[in-house]
């Protein structure tokens, strides 16, 4: 029982965690929250479900074309939405209504074209259940849990390892620098748009065949969690978000069993408020850059 | 190798450069001299794509940059050492050399940089491993102007380079400035230590307002009255 709970949210916060990387990515470079990301991934489900439901093309297509179509959708909403704020160098709250506007407006395009009511969605990944002595594991949950976590440590060595990765950190931590280094910093913004978008696909793709139902405001309440993961984590560290998405699906696996159904969302929140009592930055929040 | 004409430059609601005319020979140190708030930063932004230029132009090599994105000109050669140095600061010392070669693929020109780099400031090879916001001031001053060198540049452009250094530092730094011009590369100085940058210059322009008030020989404008009283302090 106790290890199923822990697995429960052990899978369930590795999707959080996917999710909470793309707030967490958009932060670190534009020093924003992305208040559209929690649509995005709703957008990413529905973009799933055409392909393997409508289309019957199976979940590998749909995840692939998912993460393409999403990705876009990401770029779209900086160059449209974004980017003009931007050159017109504009308050930082503008953009931030502006993220929550955008979010509105792909939930309801969703809600026109597919309908507000649930959709229901293949289970992905059932092949059973696994048995080891006496534990046994879901094999869905299973193949979940480790899909996010080889997407994690592929993001981890993009952002760690490669000349784009490099750059992004660098676009991260000066971005005036940055531009004098010979980076098309528009760029890096553009591909980290996309890098967050496709992660959010993914996590739609797999929460939807998780619970096997898709609906338009379905980003709402996961968005809202893996934003709190994020700053949880300490917002704009990648591996902090994974952390804060373990704690917030582990504390509603655990809000579940013992409190009873109601209390499953509410109890990420109180942990956040908790966190941020203690300590303001987050688990590993970064210091505050301090210029010499 | 370098000209600007009549530029025009408005940060926020002050109009910052009016009609700024300067140029640039090759193998030249050329210094913008010119006391807080004359547009000398401004002046370097401008050239540089980080700032938009309203009116005027500005010609490298012959070609119009005027108001072309950064990362285009950081590519034809021109590279800037900004005011306050602007290192990336979670970074090594190595990465953010790494960073300057940035728009290079060329594996082995890299390596020849990085010992170039290295030769001219031992201390950075030292200090290699160490996060850059760790370095002293001066550290950082090497890393900012080691990082430029790191792209290439035909010309070189530093903007207050002995700004908060002792003494010392910044006598070590006008003589680094000088052997990057004997390896062949170009440099325009912007200081405020005019004393310092006119003893190592070809020529000089003095800037006030956002306008070229004097331009001259280095070692004529050295002996002028009038910039000794205004600029160069009464020794």
């Amino acid at each position: 029982m106790l290890f199923q709970q822990i697995f429960d949210g052990l899978t369930l916060g590795m999707v959080y965690a996917l999710i909470a990387v793309g707030y967490s990515l958009v932060f670190g470079i534009l020093r924003l929250v992305n208040f559209s990301h929690g649509s995005v991934y709703a957008f990413g489900a529905h973009i799933a479900l055409v392909v393997a439901v409508s289309m019957q093309w199976g979940i590998f297509p749909a995840l692939v074309i998912s993460i393409i179509f999403t990705g876009l959708l990401g770029i779209m909403i900086d160059k449209i939405s974004l980017k003009p704020l931007r050159e017109k160098k504009s308050k930082p709250i503008a953009a931030l209504i502006t993220t929550i506007g955008v979010s509105y407006i792909i939930q309801n395009l969703l809600m026109i074209i597919f309908g507000s009511h649930s959709k229901w969605f293949p289970k992905i990944f059932d092949y059973g259940i696994i048995k080891l002595g006496d534990i046994s594991i879901n094999s869905t949950q299973l193949f979940i849990f480790l899909v996010s976590l080889l997407l994690l440590v592929f993001l981890t060595i993009i952002i760690q390892k490669t000349k784009i990765g490099l750059a992004m950190r660098a676009v991260e931590q000066n971005p005036k620098a940055a531009h004098l280094m010979g980076i098309n910093v528009n760029y890096i913004i553009s591909f980290t748009f996309f890098l967050g978008g496709a992660s959010a696909a993914i996590a739609g793709t797999l929460i939807s065949g998780y619970y096997q139902v898709v609906y338009p405001n379905m980003g709402f309440i996961a968005g809202l969690k893996a934003f709190s993961a994020a700053v949880l984590g300490g917002i704009g560290v990648l591996y902090g978000s994974v952390i804060g998405g373990l704690v917030v699906g582990l504390s509603e696996s655990f809000a579940v069993s013992y409190f009873g159904g109601g209390y499953r969302d509410a109890v990420a929140f109180v942990i956040l408020i908790l966190v941020l009592i203690i300590r303001p930055k987050g688990i590993f929040g970064k210091k505050e850059i301090t210029k010499v | 190798m370098l000209k600007i004409e009549n530029l025009h430059t408005y940060y926020g609601n002050i109009h910052a450069l009016k009609g700024i005319n300067l140029e640039v020979e090759q193998g030249e140190i050329v210094t913008l001299i010119g006391s807080n708030g004359a547009g000398k930063t401004t002046t370097l932004g401008t050239m540089t794509g980080l700032l938009k230029a309203t009116e005027g132009k500005v010609f490298y090599e012959g070609t119009d940059i005027t108001n072309r994105p950064p990362y285009e000109i950081v590519k034809m050669g021109m590279s800037l050492s900004p005011e306050g140095r602007e290192v990336f600061p979670q970074m090594s010392v190595e990465e953010n050399l790494k960073l300057g070669a940035f728009i290079r693929n060329d594996k082995e020109g890299i390596e020849e940089s990085f010992k170039r780099v290295y030769d001219l400031f031992p201390r950075l090879l030292e200090r290699k491993k160490q996060t850059a916001s760790t370095l002293s001031g001066g550290e950082q001053q090497m890393l900012a102007i080691g990082r430029s060198l790191m792209t290439s540049p035909k010309l070189l452009l530093l903007d207050e380079p002995s700004l908060g250094l002792s003494p010392n530092l910044v006598l070590l730094i006008f003589d680094l400035i000088k052997s990057i011009k004997e390896q062949g590369t170009t440099v325009l100085l912007v200081e405020q230590n005019a004393n310092m940058a006119l003893s190592i210059a070809d020529r000089g322009y003095v800037i006030e307002t956002g306008k070229v008030i004097i331009k001259g020989n280095a070692k004529d404008m050295l002996k002028d009255e009038n910039i000794k009283k205004a600029y160069l302090g009464s020794l």
